[in-house]
């Protein structure tokens, strides 16, 4: 679809660190709002079948996003975001830890750095992270795995079931 | 407690026995002699590395040698490749949601 937009991954894992660079056809004030602003956090900040709710956002220094990952089976995963430095428009930093429902935080969590510049048109946004722990990491992809999984079983019932008749 | 193979591989030393284990399986007694490290100091790395299966013992008459598990590091970079999954399917999504947001600004 967007196969012209730059996208790098790479991983350093003796430093511990995720390193994301991608490229985005708009300007940067709307890619900025993109990441920014909860009810738009909520249309992609999942992969799908997850989806993203907050439950609440106050985008400032020393404010926090408090929201749930949902499976498609409706299980919530909680994390909440401390947003720890904020330059409008170009960059944002922000501790991320996974939480249960009543917002008390698993520590350690991550730490993330986001870098917004645009180019002719263009917003590329580099994203940092930092995680002290690789079981933690694993942990962010289990969720996601759920998902799946649910979906997976759905499809065998449902095969069950039409082969038995 | 299953050892985080982050932690195995931020150590130099340990990542150092490791590729050097790749080439060719060691004794702990020849690994001590390469680096320069007391056997307690190789231990403890062994340690670390066997418990998150990056390296496997082989007994050989009296010695133990340590082979270097590379399907570990292969599911380890398994792994990775996924959350880069994860990302581009919400990254594809965030384009859609960037074009629709324009469309409708232009309307």
């Amino acid at each position: 679809m967007n196969n012209d937009l730059l996208f790098d991954f790479n991983v350093d894992k003796a430093a511990k660190m995720v390193y994301i660079t991608r490229e985005f056809n708009a300007g940067q004030s709307l890619v900025w709002d993109a990441f920014t602003k909860a009810e738009l956090l909520d249309q992609w900040g999942a992969p799908a079948p997850m989806r993203a709710k907050t439950k609440y956002m106050n985008f400032e220094v020393g404010g926090r996003r408090f929201y749930a990952m949902i499976s498609p089976d409706g299980q919530e995963r909680w994390a909440v975001q401390e947003f720890t430095s904020i330059t409008p428009k170009t960059n944002f930093k922000m501790y991320n830890a996974f939480a249960d429902k009543d917002e008390n935080r698993e520590l350690p969590g991550s730490e993330w750095d986001y870098i917004f510049s645009e180019q002719n048109g263009r917003t590329k946004v580099s994203i940092t992270i930092f995680n002290e722990s690789f079981e933690r990491l694993e942990k962010l992809l289990e969720g996601f795995k759920i998902g799946f999984t649910m979906t997976l079983k759905n499809l065998e019932e449902l095969l069950t079931t039409l082969s038995q008749k | 407690m299953k050892q985080d193979i982050f932690q195995a591989i931020s150590d130099p030393t340990r990542r150092a026995i490791l590729t050097l284990i790749a080439i060719q399986a060691l004794t702990p007694n020849a690994m001590a002699e390469k680096f320069d490290m007391t056997r307690q100091a190789v231990s403890k790395h062994i340690k670390v590395l066997h418990d998150c299966e990056l390296i496997k013992p082989e007994h050989s008459g009296r010695e133990i040698y340590y082979h270097f598990n590379a399907k570990k590091m292969q599911e380890f970079d398994h792994w990775l490749a996924q959350f880069r999954q994860n990302w581009e399917t919400q990254f594809s999504q965030l384009d859609q949601l960037l074009t629709t947001i324009k469309e409708q600004a232009t309307k």
